[in-house]
């Protein structure tokens, strides 16, 4: 099957990306450096194409009811013009999907999910939409630009209509300005402020190309992994799946537990993990010794053996840092299995990097 | 477009081979492996004294992206290995076919060159490995 294009597509060519096939879509993992995109990103600002990921819309009465019951997060905490993370549950509690939720309001919802998950997760809410008054709708029509880092905000406004640049101004983090078809939500996925613009295909790549000349860096998929590990967030697919619950993943806050008679999805069997612990949990790790860790490793700690999540080099911290599932009550000593090598690790709490600073000091580590 | 330098041979694993006057051979990876990489961020050499044989992973490079083997193009004895990598590894993105090498073999007696590609012949190799 031929890989997908964004609106942005011509853009990246013109550009130089180097493109690479993610999730059937044509999408730039690099213009260049990766090193210098993620740097461009904590220091200045950068931008990234995700038009890959899925927009759905979702209206009618009963929008907010059917949210309440596949949504592990509760949208009836939302006030309009808000956005919430979270996750969507099977009956198991296993994570379906990841994403983020925003309230226009109440009976205008959109909901945005990950690229590679979107047969399945369209199927899941089809199946479970039926006893709900709304209609579900893909927005291919729009695509979707996030831009971060410390003076992404300023240089939004810049490129922005007037009416919209002045709305955006003043929002507060996870709240979002909409004009006409464009959208402004002060979301993210790198751990610095900006936005993540949506807006229709048609006016992509004139919003792309203006942000260039306002002094945004164009970023790939490459930098914007690191940046999200730095960051200590979640990818789907790899600190959690269908076989691992929120608990289980460092996502226990973004279940809603009150009300106690909302009855979402999965809320049976992680109410009974809950009551009974979870025996792994996720942890930052900071590697000591000389190597990368990597996803699928092994992690061997005093209380068993775990895994690493997400793993690579943090561009940051100039260290290899990893995501981790350990088991819990693991003391922080521990080691990476790296090709058949034991690499001295502790474990740390993340985020590691945000808004720009190392969270962990690793001048205090015992390396070389 | 990627150099090639015609005074080296090369392997399909993307690595390059200089022999040197004294019969030893150093080896390295291209500059469209270092591309197709990008930035490297840890390179692990092997030991002096260690043996390989043709084929075999002798040292590792990690971009941001992935942990790739640098294979043994002949089987010798490693006589040198570009300590320089460790705080450095960038230098293989800078000067893959120069300051970047990676480390210095002494052959096998009999250990024949002919299984290595010829620069126009890794050349014409790469070109042909794209889509």
């Amino acid at each position: 099957m031929q890989a997908k294009r964004t609106a942005l597509y011509e853009s990246h060519r013109a550009a130089g990306a180097r493109l690479v096939d993610f999730a059937g879509w044509q999408m730039p993992v690099n213009y260049g450096s990766q090193l210098a995109e993620h740097h461009a990103v904590r220091r200045d600002a950068g931008m990234f194409d995700v038009s890959h990921m899925n927009q759905i819309d979702l209206a009618g009465p009963g929008a907010a009811d059917f949210l309440r019951r596949v949504f592990a997060n509760d949208v009836g905490r939302m006030s309009d013009g808000q956005a919430l993370y979270g996750c969507l549950l099977n009956e198991n509690a296993g994570v379906i999907d990841d994403g983020i939720v925003y309230r226009v309001d109440d009976s205008h919802f959109r909901f945005v999910l990950n690229a590679a998950t979107r047969d399945k997760d369209l199927a899941w809410l089809r199946d479970h939409a039926g006893d709900f008054d709304l209609e579900l709708s893909e927005r291919d029509d729009l695509a979707m630009i996030a831009v971060q880092g410390p003076k992404a905000r300023e240089r939004v406004h810049q490129v922005l209509e007037q009416e919209l640049a002045a709305a955006a101004e003043g929002l507060k983090r996870f709240r979002f300005a909409v004009a006409g078809e464009t959208w402004a939500a002060r979301t993210g996925y790198t751990g610095e402020d900006g936005y993540e613009l949506m807006l229709p295909n048609d006016d992509a790549p004139g919003v792309w190309s203006a942000l260039v000349e306002a002094g945004v860096q164009p970023a790939g998929l490459g930098s914007r992994d690191t940046l999200r590990l730095e960051a200590g967030m979640a990818l789907y697919g790899h600190e959690m799946d269908e076989e691992t619950t929120p608990l289980e993943a460092g996502l226990g806050w973004t279940v809603a537990w009150e009300p106690e008679d909302r009855d979402f999805i999965g809320r049976e069997r992680l109410a009974e993990q809950r009551e009974r612990g979870a025996e792994v949990t996720l942890t930052g790790l900071l590697l000591s010794g000389r190597g990368i860790a990597r996803e699928q490793q092994q992690v061997v700690t005093d209380a068993g053996d775990g895994v690493v999540t997400s793993g690579g080099f943090s561009p940051t911290l100039e260290r290899s840092i990893a995501l981790a599932r350990v088991p819990l009550g693991a003391g922080a000593k521990c080691e990476v299995m790296i090709r058949n090598r034991a690499i001295e690790a502790r474990m740390v709490d993340y985020p590691f990097v945000r808004n720009g600073k190392p969270r962990i000091d690793v001048a205090t580590d015992g390396d070389s | 477009m990627n150099q090639v330098p015609s005074e080296l041979k090369y392997t399909r694993d993307h690595e390059w081979v200089r022999v040197d006057d004294d019969g030893t051979v150093t080896i390295g990876i291209t500059d469209h492996a270092q591309q197709e990489l990008g930035d490297l961020v840890f390179v692990e050499v092997p030991e002096v004294g260690t043996t390989f044989a043709a084929g075999d992973a002798a040292a590792v490079v990690e971009s941001v992206k992935a942990a790739s083997d640098v294979y043994a193009p002949l089987s010798g004895e490693v006589v040198e290995a570009n300590d320089e990598l460790a705080d450095a590894p960038e230098t293989i993105n800078n000067d893959a076919f120069g300051e970047g090498w990676i480390f210095r073999l002494k052959i096998e007696d009999g250990d024949s060159m002919d299984e290595l590609m010829s620069a126009d012949e890794y050349e014409e190799f790469i070109n042909s490995d794209d889509d």
